[in-house]
Order: structure tokens, then sequence, then C-alpha cells
């Protein structure tokens, strides 16, 4: 069953266009995660679909309903923690519950909600005396409250430690163990592997890339490489003397090549030794998600998912690739 | 039903911020005890007496056996918790005295008033007395009871002493304006510093997206907090009478006249100070606006300091400031005791208070477009 279904979703602010066209469909029990560098767009879009901004164009709808036309419905269904979540200062979790539940018109037990957050222990402290991590808890406590079927984490670990951060994907595991469907926006690479089923990375208010990390790294990535420790000279002997694409990577000091075929190795080793020149450390890799991301939005890719020196059409590259 | 609940519950949560907030405590009970007990110390003379000017002409020589019996009056006049006898030479014309003093209750012991008490020939005193001060009645009230005294002293009760009315319009004790005034001034500033802040900074930290995301609707919110502070000016308006009367002997009258005004005041001021931090762009501008609303209205409503003692622009300036229709409401029923002009200002009130709540809930968005 699908839970959330966007088609072409546009929201422009002047010249600034915050979502440019995305679609995407997010399906019941899933965790998605939108993953993206700040001012991407991620939470525009997020919020278009909590029903908390109207959107200019295209369709969005959210267990079926039109998140803006019929928020009232919606909110009483989903569970959202919005970036940097704040409360009323003097009030503790428990006490903050309690009035969620009275706003839902649920009975809840306060402890049983703390507890599945980890937050039994700051149950009586006022918010303002919270940290960080524990008021990012209550924002998941109350989200809970209201037995969401669908719920909404925006940046939910942005500027924890951590550990306080690893505490919260606990939480959010627990969670998606239970079948909640999880929309989760973050600009963490490893945060988004830990938790998300699917990603879709957003820059510039496009997606440029969705699927599962393995998807992304396998379309975008530059598959295995070889890496040997030495200077610019060596690349450069390496590079007239086979017919290998070779790069230089002069912050680490590795030459940086593309294995087509592992024979490939031997030819870039036995030039590397002829060479005359020292080197060192050699291994091979493949690209992380990470490593996939900031070429995604440095615009460091093109269409064959090599790297791409200076090419800028990121958007459009992602949108040529898009499944 | 739900909606009671959900306007119940957020009443219990901001009551229970409000309380662990010292500063709020503060500027809504506190300071206006301050301030009573400030401006009363400073204003109001002699703490729990009237001022009465009494003006003695029985000053004759009284054949023996007889006493003069009017110093004695006085003595026992000033004796009393409630007067404060000031004397006044025989020479002088008392209502012109009184207007010069700015008071009105005045005391005439006629001449030869001590031998024809003496002799059981009926003789008045002449008792000077506005019919808007409530200080007034005290004094007449207060003369009675010793002029019963002397009476039943001497001739078994037969009314030898009697008592002359005389009318003059002066003006009613500082205190007696001031309880109206700070209970304004109290309505004015607890919701409407507290509102411009509250929906300016929720503006900002976003909270009031979140509370957009829960079943409670802004129209709950916003009369939940209508409610506390309608509590809250009770609270103050219970303490601050309290101050005036045992305080200062403020003559002040309670009564369901009072209602509308304690009900229809921080519904006022609530919703002006959610429509100013609802139409400011940051918090800090939304403190200025508030604040160039707040003070002019704080000192030239008659809060402090009666209109009759500004200028004639500023007091038509007055009339175009909400509270001021709060303060002379509250003045009207508490101490002049004159409802026709209090309508009025019920009205006024009701008018303006309708137009700004509706503006503030129309205005004041959960969500962004």
């Amino acid at each position: 069953m699908i839970s959330i279904e966007v088609s072409d979703l546009k929201k422009y602010y002047g010249e600034i266009k915050a979502v440019d066209g995305i679609s995407f469909t997010v399906n019941q029990g899933e965790v998605f995660g939108l993953l993206g560098p700040n001012g991407a767009g991620k939470t525009t879009a997020i919020e278009i679909l909590e029903g908390l901004r109207e959107k200019d164009s295209g369709d969005a709808k959210v267990l079926g309903l039109d998140p803006w036309k019929n928020g009232y419905e919606l909110h009483k269904r989903i569970g959202v923690i919005p970036q940097q979540f704040t409360f009323f200062e003097k009030t503790t979790p428990r006490e903050a519950i309690i009035y969620y539940g009275d706003l839902f018109g649920v009975k809840v037990d306060p402890d049983e909600i703390l507890k599945e957050v980890l937050l039994e222990d700051s149950a009586k402290n006022r918010f303002e005396n919270l940290s960080g991590g524990q008021k990012q808890k209550m924002g998941l406590a109350l989200s809970l409250v209201g037995t969401p079927e669908l719920v909404f984490l925006d940046e939910p670990t942005t500027g924890l430690d951590p550990n306080a951060r690893r505490a919260i994907w606990e939480v959010i595991k627990n969670l998606k163990a239970k079948g909640k469907t999880i929309i989760l926006t973050t600009h963490y690479l490893e945060e988004a592997e830990q938790l998300s089923d699917r990603v879709a990375i957003v820059n510039h208010g496009k997606i440029v890339a969705m699927g599962t990390s393995d998807d992304i790294i396998e379309q975008f990535g530059s598959g295995e490489r070889l890496e040997i420790h030495g200077t610019e000279q060596l690349a450069e002997y390496i590079r007239k003397n086979t017919e290998l694409k070779v790069q230089y990577d002069s912050d680490k000091h590795f030459v940086s090549i593309p294995l087509n075929q592992k024979i490939d190795a031997l030819a870039a080793l036995a030039a590397a030794e002829q060479s005359g020149l020292e080197w060192g450390e050699i291994h091979t890799r493949r690209d992380s998600l990470e490593d996939v991301f900031i070429k995604l939005v440095r615009g460091e890719v093109d269409e064959s998912g090599n790297i791409a020196g200076n090419a800028t059409h990121v958007a459009a590259v992602g949108k040529r690739r898009k499944k | 039903m739900s909606s009671l609940r959900r306007i119940l519950s957020d009443f219990k949560v901001f009551g229970r911020g409000y309380l662990r907030n010292p500063i709020g405590l503060f500027f809504g009970i506190i300071f206006p005890i301050i301030l009573i007990v400030l401006f009363g110390a400073i204003f109001s003379g002699t703490a729990g007496k009237i001022d009465v000017y009494v003006q003695n002409q029985d000053t004759g020589a009284v054949p023996s056996p007889f006493v003069n019996i009017s110093e004695d009056l006085i003595r026992v006049l000033n004796d009393t918790p409630t007067l404060n006898v000031k004397l006044v030479n025989a020479t002088e014309d008392m209502p012109k005295y009184l207007a010069s003093v700015t008071s009105s209750d005045g005391i005439i012991i006629p001449a030869n008033f001590s031998l024809e008490y003496e002799m059981g020939v009926p003789i008045n005193l002449t008792i000077y007395g506005s019919p808007t001060a409530s200080s007034s009645q005290i004094v007449s009230g207060t003369v009675s009871a010793v002029i019963n005294e002397f009476n039943l002293r001497h001739f078994n009760g037969s009314a030898v002493i009697g008592v002359k009315q005389t009318t003059f319009s002066g003006t009613p004790n500082y205190i007696d304006n001031l309880v109206p005034g700070l209970i304004g001034f109290s309505i004015l500033i607890s919701p409407m510093f507290a509102m411009v802040n509250i929906s300016a900074e929720y503006k900002k930290t976003k909270l009031f997206k979140q509370l957009s995301l829960t079943p409670i609707t802004k129209m709950e919110w916003l009369t939940s907090k209508v409610l506390w502070y309608i509590v809250l000016t009770v609270m103050s308006f219970l303490i601050l009478a309290a101050v005036g009367i045992y305080g200062f002997g403020a003559h002040i009258a309670l009564t369901p006249w009072l209602i509308p005004f304690l009900v229809l005041g921080p519904m006022m001021f609530c919703s002006l100070g959610m429509l100013v931090g609802t139409l400011s762009k940051s918090v800090e501008t939304a403190s200025i606006i508030g604040n160039v609303i707040t003070f002019p209205m704080m000192f030239l409503s008659g809060t402090f300091f009666p209109l009759a003692i500004m200028p004639e622009y500023l007091r038509t300036f007055a009339h175009v400031l909400p509270l001021y229709y709060v303060v002379d409401g509250l003045n009207s029923v508490m101490v002049y005791a004159n409802y026709t002009s209090a309508l009025i200002d019920i009205a006024v009130v009701s008018v303006i208070t309708v137009i700004i709540f509706v503006a503030a809930a129309k205005l004041f968005k959960w969500r962004e477009d």
C-alpha cells in the first residue's frame, strides 16, 4: 500500500526554486530518507507533505489526503518532529505527553511512551533544562502520542553529539520494527544509510538520485578503483604510459585509477614500477554513498557516473539518471 | 465537548508554565501591588483615615455649670477610626476653603452650639460632602453615629443635635481612583506584554506550526489564553481592592457591574497583543510596537493620575485609547456609582474587543502559505 504519492511537486519563493518538480512514492512500513545538503529543499518538501505549507503546483497525497486542504484530518493520523523541535519551556516531558493526549483525545500512558523513546530519566525535568538529545526525544515522544500511521522526522539529529545521535537512531529503529512508515530528512549520510530502506538525494529542489543505497552507489558510483599512494609525477607517468584514466587527489596524495577490468590494476602497477618514482600503500575500493552524494551535490558526476571535474548540471544529470 | 477539553488542557499547561515563571508572576500580580503601595503611600496622607475639615464657630464662653461641648465633639470625631479632623479658622469661607484643599468633606459647628445643646434646644451641624465621593458617605455616617452618642448621653436619645447636609462637589480621594486605575493597568500590561511576546516568539521558534499539527484549533488556543488572563485579572483585582480598602482606606464599591470589565478587558488586550505579535516581522519589532502602544495607554488612560489634572488635548487624546474606557468604566462603578456612564463604557469596550478579537483570530496563522 502506498502511504505517500508525490508527483511533480513545486514550490517557488520568487526566484528561489525551493522545490522544483519532485516525484516519489513511499510505501507503507517503509523508511524513506530525503538526503541533501542544507538549503536543498528537504524541509520545504516535507512541510508541504505535513500540511504546513501550500504547494504551488503538482500533486501530493499523504494517506490518501490532500495535506493542505485536509490538514486537520491528516494531523490526527501522522506524527511530526519539526526541525529543531521546541516546546513550552516550563513544561516537563511527562506533562507534555499528557497535554498531547488531551489534545488528541486519546488515553496515554506517559511512562510507556517515555520508555519507548528512552527518556524515563528526564520525565520530570522542564523542557528548558533538557539537553539537545533529550529535547529531540521529547519531540519523538509527542509525535507518537496520537499513535500515528506515518511519522515525519525532519533532521531529528542535527546538532546532537554522536551518543545522542545513536540513541535517537535506536528509537527510530524501534519504530521501524513496529511497522511505522517513516519519512526522514537528514544531511548525515550515515544516518540515511543506517535507517532508510530507500533514499532520495535532493539538491537545488530536485531529486538527483533515488533508490536503495546500493542502487545509488551502483548507478552513480565509479565502480572499483585502484589507489596508489604517490606523487603527481607518478600519476602523470602512468597516464602517459598506459591507456588508463588516471586521476590525482592532491589532498590525500594518491593516484586513482578506475578498474574496468581486474587486469587494469596490473598495468597500472607495472607502469608505477617502471617509473622509478617512489610509491607506497596500494588498495582497491568502491565508492560509498557519501562519495556519490558529494559528487552529486557538487556537480562532479556525469551521465556515466564518472567524475567530471567541473560539471555544473547536476540537476539535469540527476533528472536524466532518475529511474 | 472535545473542544472544551482541549481548551482546559491548554489552559492548565499555560497556567502552570505561567506560575513557574517568576517574571510573569511579578508583572501580573506583584508589580501592581508595589504600585498601589507606593502611590497610595505617596498620595493618601494619613493611611486609613479621611481628612475632614472642621470649622468651630462655637468659641464663646459658656455660662457655668455648662461646659464647651463642641471641643468634646471634635475630640470624639478625631478619635474615630475613620476621620482625621483638620481645624479650619472660624473666619474662613468653608466652600472656598474646601476647594483650596481639594476636599469635599467639611463640618461646621455653629455658634452657641454648646449652650443650645445643654439647654436642649435643637441645633444642626452643617456637613459638606460630595454625592459622588464615597468618602463623604463615610464622613456623614461617622458624624451621625457620634451625634447619636452625644444625644444619648445627655438627653436620653432625644434628638437635640441634628445634621444639615450641604452638597459640595469636590474630588474623591486619590486612592479611590487609584484602585480602579491600577486594576485597569493590570488588565492592560499582563496580557498585552505576554501575548505580544508569545505570539512573536512562538512564530519564530515554530511552536505555532507544531501546535497546528495537533487537533487544537487556533481559536481554542486563543480562548485558553483569554481565560487564563481573566483568572489572573480577577486575582489581581481582589488583591488590589483588598490593599486599597484595608491598607489605604479606599472607598470603593464592589459590585457585579465590575464583571464586564474584568472579562472584556483581558480579552481585549490578549487579542491586541496577539495582533501586534502576529503582524510583526520579528520578536524585536513586536516588542517595540507593543511598547509604543502600551506606554501612552498606561499613563494617559487615568490609571495613575486622574484625567482631570491633564490638559484638554491629552484628555481628548485619551478617548482613542481602549484602556480609557476600561478605567473610566471601573471608576464609574467603583467610585461614582454612575451606571449610565458605565453602560456606555461597557458598550464601547465590547465593540473594540470583538473587533480586535476577530481580527487577531483571523490574521494569526498556524501555518505558512
